[in-house]
């Protein structure tokens, strides 16, 4: 666009017009539809509100948004009315739909079991949203607009701040932009905490004409979804920052490398990169700037790429090669990507929360950003709290605030009066820390110290009934699935680790498999070409050294401490519970459960497989069928 | 299918480095890849047959078999993991008759794993088709399977190449 035709002045001045005029209506209800609302039901929330609005008449606008972080809570409904405080309802059913409306818009009435808080200051008594547990020590610079503006929305996105990082970044000179980022010492988001600005710098000293930005995007960590919720929530930012980084490092073109299953965030992606083209901050001639990417006749396009499922494609010369529609296979380094990657041509590749973090410093600088964290890790650290937990969602923390306060208090401490045993970060690469490690403060250095890795920020919180075998087992399962077998340490070591959990948690372990899992892991760790096999012994390391007591009850005793691996447990009725319904004996897949209906029924453990059937299926209230200790039974 | 797969390879450049993007348009249409979709793409792309299936054999994503009228899809991530979803694929291998990766004899649906959906706070996670179905149990499981077992077949898909958003 024209220096003539484009004026951010003018755009932003009416982007706030709009974003207040609608904060001022009468009658917004905005509704979370990320994917984790869509799958709590939000998409049936919207239909009650719309029957909602045909049955009373009443003149109701739905604003869709992105998700706040507060996942455990969806559907989530924040409502907007005149002589109201803007109230905030979650874990609602359409049932709850018309009921609730009418108490709020009608009565002017909010208590409701369903009563999150208020947006913005506490109101009538009702505590603010942000004085919640899950987000009161939350520092959100990376998502602060999810969940809060409309994500298909670029007016949304730059009246709250949106594109001032770029026109800040386009009056200076592409060294000192990237002087800024080196000064505001970001780490990569990717899990390795590489410095950024010396990437870029890398990148733009390389020789050769037509680099690229990547966005990685394919966030492979089982248990991860932060990429996938701020490519939802707030697909601007990110595009925002590879227009900053393609700036600094003289990019000619961009890609973005995202995982099929994210259809959403693949569809919100490409819906931002039109507007920001219809809108002069894509393409030629980039906020009326000189700056068109282009050194030949070509136009600075950011191309969608999808993946197409597998986990080494986060890897990135593995990444650079599925963009170039070949097999996921990584190579050597040297050369890195910043030297030679897609075509052969200096490459920068960068996480997506690295790259939303990018317009945040460069439109409030620098200083300010170094202020938050700490001094080895500023800024902050977005997690993905999961598991046996019971706030569960998307949490945005300064670097150094310890497990414990995440676990405990944001996360709101271990459901089911169940006792904490580990939580696991890093995805597969990553390790398991035991109660002992609860104060260690979150950086990439402590985390590493204790035997784990910040990886992409994916945190899953296992309590009591989990077993760190199984778990151990589970994380070599994918990692060897995932193997792309180029190197035999990995293709072939994976596999030998895998067979040896297996045998443990089959019954057939022996003090040997615990030397041999000894001596495989730093063998697998040191020849492995790449990421995947360098960090798959990661979760069998850790778990030896903060659970080695439980690879030995499996191995000596026979035993599962979690009542979990099935080798180690049995199936029992309790005769005094039991009604004689029939259904455990119907759905048993052995035939292995005898009993006239109406009497008690019994297993013949002899003939029992341990697959939990008859458990999953006993309709008793507290269940009728109960797992013990195989010994117990066999005693 | 000569045609289809002419224009999805025209609109793509002829351009073998858009080979994935390719393969996943020609899925989109037919539910898999076939064996003759694979001799008419070769033919078309001017690549060999081996190096394409070289590429789609490595993405998890690409299909050589008719999948069914559904698709169930059961996370296996590490939060649903850790919430027993290894149990409830057995509820549903159970229930539908099958292993996961294959199909029901009559066509209706075919089941398989996935590891991670990135719905994780909502775990364990069941997908059918597009649609998400978060917190599952055993009892909801079979709510939705009975669900699908009734339902009629889809319209068949007419879409071009790029997407809805082309």
């Amino acid at each position: 666009m024209s220096k003539e035709q484009f004026s951010f002045h003018k755009l932003l001045e009416e982007a706030r017009r709009n974003w207040v005029e609608l904060h001022e209506k009468d009658g917004v209800l905005y509704i979370g539809t990320a994917s984790c609302g869509k799958a709590a039901g939000a998409s049936k929330v919207i239909e009650a509100v719309e029957k909602y609005k045909v049955e009373t008449g009443r003149d109701l606008q739905v604003v869709e948004v992105g998700c706040i972080g507060m996942c455990g809570f969806e559907p989530m409904v924040y409502v907007q009315a005149h002589g109201i405080p803007p109230v905030v309802y979650g874990g609602l059913a359409p049932r709850d739909i018309p009921a609730l409306l009418d108490d709020i818009l009608v009565r002017k009435q909010y208590e409701s079991e369903h009563l999150l808080g208020v947006l913005g200051e506490e109101a009538r008594e009702i505590p603010a949203l942000s004085d919640h547990p899950m987000m009161t020590t939350q520092e959100r610079i990376i998502l602060p607009n999810c969940g809060i503006i409309d994500p298909t929305s670029i007016e949304h996105y730059i009246a709250n701040g949106g594109y001032e990082g770029l026109r800040k970044a386009l009056q200076m000179d592409p060294l000192e932009v990237i002087e800024e980022v080196k000064k505001s010492g970001l780490r990569g988001r990717g899990g390795a905490g590489f410095p950024t600005g010396l990437k870029w710098q890398f990148t733009r000293q390389a020789e050769g004409e037509g680099k690229y930005v990547i966005c990685n995007a394919d966030e492979g960590d089982p248990g991860a979804f932060m990429d996938r919720s701020t490519l939802e929530g707030d697909p601007h930012k990110v595009l925002e920052g590879m227009i900053i980084a393609a700036y600094a490092i003289g990019a000619t073109s961009g890609y973005i490398y995202l995982r099929a299953e994210y259809p959403l965030a693949i569809k919100r992606f490409r819906e931002a990169t039109r507007k920001a083209e219809e809108a002069g901050f894509l393409g030629e001639s980039i906020m009326g700037s000189n700056f068109h990417f282009q050194v030949s006749v070509k136009e600075f396009r950011v191309l969608v790429k999808e993946g197409a499922g597998a986990f080494v494609c986060g890897e990135e010369t593995a990444l650079i090669a599925s963009i170039m529609g070949k097999r996921g296979m990584p190579r050597p380094k040297p050369p890195y990507p910043a030297q030679s990657g897609v075509h052969g041509k200096p490459t920068v590749i960068n996480n997506v929360k690295t790259l939303a973090t990018i317009p945040v410093i460069m439109s409030r600088g620098s200083s300010w950003f170094s202020t938050i964290g700490t001094k080895k890790s500023p800024g902050t650290a977005v997690f993905a709290l999961t598991g046996k937990i019971a706030n569960s969602g998307l949490i945005e923390v300064p670097m150094g605030t310890t497990l414990r306060k995440i676990i405990y208090e944001i996360g709101g401490g271990i459901p089911d009066r169940k006792k904490f045993k580990a939580v696991q970060t890093g995805g597969p690469s990553g390790g398991c820390l035991p109660a002992s490690q609860l104060d260690l403060p979150v950086n990439y250095e402590e985390l590493a110290k204790a035997g784990s890795i910040m990886g992409s920020g994916g945190m899953v919180v296992m309590d009591e009934d989990s077993c760190m075998v199984d778990i151990a087992r589970y994380f070599l399962s994918f990692t060897q699935e995932e193997s792309c077998g180029k190197c035999p340490p990995c293709r072939i070591g994976t596999k030998r680790m895998l067979d040896i959990l297996t045998g443990i948690k089959n019954g057939e372990g022996t003090e040997d498999d615990l030397a041999m899992l000894e001596e495989l892991a730093p063998l697998i760790k040191n020849a492995s070409l790449c990421g995947l096999g360098q960090t798959a012994p990661n979760p069998v390391l850790t778990t030896l050294q903060y659970f080695r007591h439980e690879y030995e009850a499996h191995i000596h005793q026979k035993r599962c401490p979690a009542h979990s691996c099935r080798a180690f447990i049995s199936y029992r009725i309790d005769s005094d519970a039991c009604i004689g319904c029939g259904l455990c004996k119907k759905h048993c897949p052995v035939n292995a459960i005898s009993g006239r209906k109406g009497t008690t029924h019994v297993i013949d453990q002899e003939a029992c497989v341990r697959c939990g059937m008859c458990l999953s299926y006993c309709p008793v209230k507290g269940k009728a069928v109960e797992k013990v200790d195989r010994k117990e039974v066999e005693a | 299918m000569r045609e289809d797969i002419r224009t999805i390879v025209a609109y793509y450049d002829s351009d073998p480095e858009n080979l994935i993007s390719i393969l996943q348009e020609i899925q989109e249409q037919n539910g898999y890849i076939s064996q003759e979709a694979v001799k008419i793409l070769a033919e078309e792309l001017n690549h060999p047959e081996s190096r394409i299936y070289g590429v789609a054999t490595f993405y998890t994503q690409f299909k050589f078999q008719k999948p069914g009228e559904h698709m169930i899809r059961v996370c296996l991530g590490t939060a649903c993991h850790v919430k027993g979803a290894e149990g409830l694929l057995e509820v549903l291998e159970h229930e539908l008759g099958i292993s996961a990766g294959g199909t029901t004899p009559d066509g209706k649906l075919s089941l398989e794993s996935v590891v991670c959906m990135g719905c994780c706070a909502v775990g364990p996670v069941m997908v059918v088709d597009e649609e998400i179905y978060g917190k599952m149990t055993p009892e909801k499981i079979r709510a939705v399977v009975s669900r699908y077992r009734s339902s009629k077949p889809p319209a068949p898909k007419t879409s071009s190449p790029g997407g809805e958003d082309a």
